[in-house]
């Protein structure tokens, strides 16, 4: 057993609107995987979505009325922690622009800003988070979200966890790095394009003939695993906090229940 | 050229389905994207010429009017005649005025852009003039009356098959029996072709890369040597320009020089790099003997004073569109217009106006590669999502959409409300969904589910879980 370390950061966990509603097995891989790493763990019931819907579709001030309220509701923590790259991203890069012009919000975002960090690489980075004592055999390859990887700099951090994994062999799919075609409300508005976006990634995914895939973020997931289940291609996809914490119960996305 | 900007969709859809165009994009894009990062990572301080390049560009924008006017001060010393173009219309009739002037038949051209977004071409066409692209990728568009798809690599969308069909079919007073299926002989063909056009031209047009303030002169940068020929051979050298092309010195232009052969084709430097300053002098071998600059606005000006500004940086090296995904999937024709990918994403709206424009700037996923490789590190997606706020305040976008935001919008700013609502959806949702694990179909999310399933939820909310685990701990 280490130490147990000597401060016990506060850490309030933005679930994300998607784990909240899809997917809640992600939020409790992430919140075992928070508390292994020694914090205190709280879930604000006053949160509910980043905003990126609103700021992505141009609405401004909806999006300013969320992020408001995202402050507000994670007042008080050492850290906010996000299992997703993309609304860590909109918290901690876009709510200082978006309340930029506010003279009451302006300092308070950055300040909000500052603490925010998505799971993973909150884990290596800020807790030092070496390895995991997780188990989960097979072939795993890892698809680089965007918002992680071009707004927060997440690549080395996941792989790094992911390697210490007992049994977990990694491998890397050509063009891991290009966007999979999620986008939000992209893949409903252009659902052709985003369909091609998501083949070359499948493709690919196949290609590397992995058991299993992985990401930091449920949209992406969600379109790359209906995408392997329209195609019936067996690759499990999971988020990474799942086989991280060893969280595996649960089905993977888009598969039934076994027994059903 | 007639803008389609406005059927992005359907231009896309068609394009998505075209096999030719499917396989020419999978080989460029791949070419392009690895030849970048093979040069980048031979020069170490990339990421500080990139920076120094954004600070070129936007010391020269924010000092603009000073610049422009030692530019045409030091220009017209040499020799050169500059004109100030407010308009396409007005750089159209000044090109073609000068044309008359000099009694010209027959006009050459390198490549320029700014020539594609004031449909030169036509216009001198219409004017009687014989107009010839001397770019190899251009010169297939002229023949083909085709739009570029890329600004670099034109023509990158036409097969070998289709160039040799093309050329049987243009080139006429060549022996039919020849062969031609390789890419040599077709380049020879051109350059037989085109060589005797040189030598014939009376007046050549190029772009330019950029203008140099302190020289007054203009650069530009071929692989083909087709830019040199033009601007020399010809009696009369016409300079077409955008306003913002103009940067303070030499060694600004070296430094971005350098920027933008690297980020273009993955070249540390282009083939040929040309800089005219004037017409010939009396000691030159050869060299026009006169030599215009058409300056254009088309309402970059007005630009300045916006949020948009950063977008007049672009030095045109099409590295935001060989690394988009949005791009690589439907090719540079679906954009409609001119300027395709993220840079037209951001431009053509502001050049066309948001109603003619509207779905470029939409078709984007926000992935961000764009802005991680350019050169001067232009924020396209922020430039982007500017576009989106402006329609969303004008309103324009479907009254459907607006309303399914709004109505999303209201349940989120309310916690208590949202959560309710959220607990029932996913009851309803997971009861239908939840033993097959996904939906192959869902009401109103037809465009998710016509290519792919829509996984299931797991049955309650993390909300709703995480209070009952709270009740239970504290039991």
């Amino acid at each position: 057993m280490p130490e147990p370390l000597p401060q016990r950061p506060r850490v309030g966990l933005f679930i994300t609107c998607l784990v909240d509603l899809l997917r809640p097995s992600i939020g409790f891989a992430a919140v075992r995987l928070l508390q292994e790493a020694g914090c205190e763990v709280t879930v604000p019931l006053a949160q509910t979505c980043c905003g990126q819907p609103a700021y992505n579709s141009g609405d401004r001030r909806d999006a300013a009325a969320l992020a408001r309220q995202t402050i507000t509701a994670f007042a008080g923590f050492d850290y906010v922690v996000a299992p997703s790259g993309s609304c860590a991203g909109m918290l901690r890069l876009h709510y200082p622009r978006l309340l930029a012009d506010d003279p009451e919000w302006a300092g308070k975002a950055r300040a909000f800003a500052e603490r925010v960090h998505e799971l993973v690489s909150f884990l290596v980075d800020v807790r030092g988070l070496e390895r995991v004592a997780a188990r989960c055999e097979g072939r795993t390859t890892y698809h680089d979200s965007c918002s992680g990887l071009r707004e927060l700099g997440i690549k080395d951090q996941p792989r790094r966890l992911l390697n210490s994994v007992a049994g977990l062999e990694l491998v890397e799919m050509a063009d891991a790095e290009v966007c999979c075609g999620f986008g939000g409300t992209f893949a409903v508005k252009y659902p052709e394009i985003s369909n091609a976006m998501v083949q070359k990634k499948t493709d690919n995914a196949v290609a590397a003939a992995p058991h299993m895939l992985l990401a930091g973020d449920l949209g992406c997931l969600l379109n790359i695993a209906g995408k392997l289940r329209r195609e019936r291609r067996p690759i499990a996809v999971r988020h990474v906090a799942e086989v991280l914490a060893g969280e595996l119960a649960d089905p993977p996305i888009g598969e039934p229940p076994a027994g059903s | 050229m007639q803008p389609t900007s406005a059927s992005f969709k359907s231009n896309a859809r068609a394009a998505l389905t075209d096999r030719a165009l499917q396989s020419a994009l999978a080989d460029l894009q791949a070419g392009f994207v690895a030849r970048r990062a093979a040069v980048k990572s031979r020069l170490p301080e990339f990421e500080a010429l990139r920076e120094e390049g954004r600070d070129i560009r936007d010391h020269a924008l924010a000092n603009l009017d000073v610049y422009l006017e030692i530019y045409e001060e030091r220009a017209s010393a040499a020799g050169a005649k500059v004109h100030w173009a407010a308009t396409a219309e007005d750089a159209r009739r000044i090109v073609l005025d000068i044309c008359r002037e000099v009694g010209a038949r027959l006009v050459t051209k390198g490549k320029s852009m700014i020539s594609e977004e004031i449909a030169l071409n036509a216009h001198l066409e219409a004017a009687g003039l014989e107009v010839v692209e001397t770019d190899l990728g251009e010169y297939l568009l002229q023949i083909r009356r085709e739009s570029p798809s890329h600004i670099i690599a034109p023509a990158i969308h036409l097969t070998m098959d289709q160039i040799e069909a093309d050329f049987r079919r243009r080139h006429v007073h060549l022996a039919r029996e020849r062969k031609l299926a390789d890419p040599v002989r077709l380049v020879d063909e051109a350059r037989q072709v085109l060589r005797e056009k040189f030598i014939r031209a009376d007046v050549g047009i190029t772009g330019a890369n950029f203008l140099v303030a302190e020289t007054g002169s203009s650069i530009i940068v071929t692989n083909e040597g087709n830019g040199d020929l033009t601007q020399s051979l010809a009696r009369v050298h016409v300079v077409i320009a955008s306003i913002d092309k103009v940067v303070p010195t030499l060694e600004d232009a070296a430094a971005l020089l350098r920027l933008l052969a690297r980020s273009a084709t993955g070249q540390e430097f282009t083939a040929y790099t040309t800089i005219s300053t004037g017409p010939r002098r009396p000691s030159d071998p050869d060299g026009p003997q006169a030599y215009h600059v058409v300056l254009l606005d088309n309402g970059r000006s007005e630009l300045l004073g916006t949020p948009f500004r950063e977008v007049l940086r672009c030095i045109r090296c099409g590295a935001c569109m060989n690394h988009c995904p949005v791009y690589s999937a439907v090719g540079g024709q679906a954009y409609g217009w001119v300027y395709p990918g993220p840079i037209g994403a951001v431009l053509t709206p502001l050049l066309l106006g948001i109603e003619r424009a509207g779905h470029l700037p939409n078709a984007s996923t926000f992935c961000g590669r764009c802005e991680s490789v350019c050169p001067v590190k232009i924020p396209l997606t922020r430039l982007m999502r500017h576009h989106r706020e402006t329609e969303f305040e004008e309103r324009r976008q479907r009254p459907l959409q607006r309303l399914a935001l709004k109505a999303w919008a209201f349940l989120a700013r309310h916690p208590g409300l949202y959560h309710v609502s959220a607990r029932f959806l996913i009851v309803f949702l997971s009861a239908l969904g939840r033993s097959r694990g996904a939906f192959r179909w869902l009401p109103f999310a037809g465009g998710w589910t016509r290519h792919r399933d829509f996984p299931a939820p797991q049955g309650r909310t993390f909300q709703q879980l995480w209070a009952e685990h709270q009740r239970g701990v504290s039991r």
